[in-house]
């Protein structure tokens, strides 16, 4: 088996009176495609928030690449190799599909305290951006406003630019959210094209989706990890079944 | 095209003290003057509010931070603007690194409230200040001394100084915003969550803004204070953060020259008002009024938008 490359020990998180991550312990190995399912309201969300920075946990701890990174900022996690796109679609909506991913590819070339030579000379980093829109299936979208494209381009833009830091570790929330077939198709290839490149936790509603990208999926409901495995083991997994699947169970 | 525009009326600021010469209303000089001076403070408060989107209601302490340098320069002994105006542009830098370091911790209302009431402190730090005039301010014994057989008492020659700074510091405002340092500060302002999320340190970024805008407007207050050849706490006074905000309101928030627009409008509108009336105010109320319920990008807006339309 491959060396684990996230592990969370005991993580905490609560508001108020609602306990929200209920001491999770759980582990992803290097270079897989993990998948993390649960009813609403399951907590995937608020775990992912801990995973990437955006919030901060009351307990335990996340180590990444055996480094404690509980403490660690948004954007420090990003330069440790933990990046994430938003379920709810968070791009430069002014700025063309290059602009966006040549930010995201600026975040990691050297310092931006420069104040003399225009960005837009920085060829480099624009060719690196456009070769980052072809990854991300937007080729010959290249310089469309992102505010204008279409709402399946603009989730692909997401992940796009999530996958422009070059992390090694990519949290995508909902990759699928308000995806008609046909862009979920496209959304699904994108994916699927990552694989064994990336380590990659996957949290989405799209059954058909999960089933078929993940190596392992876990299983989330009120704040406990109940079940991890192969999908064909989670399929059959009673418990599994009884939480969330309902008694039909699935598929 | 932008910059041919600009290059014209560059030229044209240059000649006008010429004509002004010709027809003997060098009065005028001294008014333009004045003029650029609070286009240049207008300006950096457009970087940090425009182009940072950090609505700051406490600009006028950097302003007057940069005056009282020069002011308590001079009382001193130190009258050479080699030493005062490059001061007040780091005393005033520095300044606002410490409020920003602390105001940039909030959002929205609480970081207008909290810049409004560290200006208001520094305003009542000044007004403690006996040994500096307290209340009553401190006059300048004489203009800052720059050498090269310039004397800065000359009104006209003040002029072309001021004139040839206003124009630098727009040129290098130009640069930054345009490279990587503008580029990613104006992305902090349309999604700073993104930006974190794609690695950039946004609270240090926008910090660094913080800093430079109140480093230009203590230049500005410099200058503001060789102009009038008298400083006082009123230069720190909340209404003075109000002005400045209005100007850049009226010329059009997150343009290069919003500013500059603005600082040229009100400081007319005040000057030709006031002739008529003490309640010029109103009529100003009026335009600010005009400006934002029809035209929210202000006067630059309209401009660019009238350019665009012709082509």
């Amino acid at each position: 088996m491959a060396d684990v490359l996230l592990r969370v020990d005991g993580l905490f998180k609560h508001f108020g009176g609602v306990i929200a991550t209920d001491h999770v312990h759980w582990s992803v190995p290097e270079g897989e495609m993990h998948a993390l399912i649960g009813p609403n309201g399951a907590g995937k969300t608020t775990l992912i928030h801990q995973l990437s920075g955006a919030l901060r946990a009351d307990g335990g701890r996340i180590l990444f690449a055996g480094r404690d990174i509980t403490r660690s900022s948004l954007h420090q996690r990003v330069h440790l190799g933990v990046a994430r796109s938003y379920q709810i679609t968070s791009i430069f909506r002014g700025a063309t599909v290059v602009h966006n991913l040549a930010l995201a590819v600026l975040a990691r070339s050297g310092s931006s305290l420069r104040f003399w030579r225009p960005l837009a000379r920085e060829t480099a980093l624009f060719e690196e951006a456009r070769r980052l829109a072809r990854q991300a299936g937007l080729g010959g979208r290249e310089y469309v406003v992102a505010g204008r494209l279409a709402h399946g381009e603009q989730r692909q833009l997401e992940v796009g630019l999530a996958l422009a830091t070059r992390a090694r570790l990519l949290l995508l929330d909902e990759p699928m959210a308000g995806l008609g077939p046909e862009e979920s198709q496209r959304m699904v290839a994108l994916i699927a094209a990552l694989k064994g490149s990336i380590t990659l936790l996957l949290v989405e509603h799209d059954m058909d989706a999960v089933f078929r990208l993940a190596d392992r999926i876990s299983v989330l409901d009120s704040g406990r990890i109940i079940a991890t495995g192969t999908p064909e083991a989670i399929r059959n997994d009673a418990e599994v079944k009884r939480a969330y699947l309902g008694e039909d169970g699935i598929a | 095209m932008r910059n041919r525009l600009a290059i014209g009326v560059l030229l044209l600021l240059i000649a006008f003290p010429l004509a002004a010469k010709h027809w003997d209303q060098l009065f005028y000089v001294s008014f333009a003057s004045r003029i650029l001076i609070y286009a240049l403070a207008a300006s950096s408060l457009n970087l940090i509010l425009g182009y940072g989107g950090m609505v700051s209601f406490g600009h006028a302490a950097f302003l007057g931070t940069g005056a009282y340098t020069v002011a308590i320069l001079m009382d001193e002994g130190v009258s050479s603007a080699w030493v005062s105006w490059p001061l007040a542009f780091f005393v005033s830098a520095l300044f606002a690194l410490v409020i920003g370091a602390v105001s940039l911790r909030t959002r929205g209302v609480y970081f207008i409230m909290i810049t409004l009431a560290f200006a208001q402190m520094a305003y009542y730090l000044f007004i403690s200040l006996r040994a500096y005039g307290g209340e009553d301010g401190l006059n300048l014994a004489t203009r800052s001394r720059v050498g090269f057989g310039l004397d800065l008492a000359s009104d006209l020659t003040f002029y072309y100084v001021v004139l040839a700074l206003a124009a630098a510091c727009l040129y290098l405002m130009q640069r930054l915003l345009n490279a990587r340092f503008g580029q990613v500060v104006q992305a902090i302002r349309d999604n700073e969550t993104r930006m974190e999320a794609i690695g950039f340190p946004t609270y240090r970024y926008k910090l660094i803004c913080f800093a430079l805008a109140g480093g230009a407007a203590g230049l500005a207050g410099a200058l503001l204070a060789n102009q009038n050849g008298f400083v006082s706490p009123n230069l720190l006074q909340w209404t003075q953060s109000g002005t400045l905000m209005i100007m850049v309101i009226l010329g059009g928030v997150g343009y290069l020259y919003g500013g500059v627009l603005g600082a040229v409008v009100f400081l007319v509108l005040e000057e030709a008002l006031s002739a008529y009336t003490v309640h010029w105010q109103l009529g100003l109320g009026l335009a600010l009024l005009a400006i934002v319920l029809y035209a929210r990008q202000g006067l630059a807006g309209l401009l660019a938008d009238a350019v665009a339309g012709r082509r």
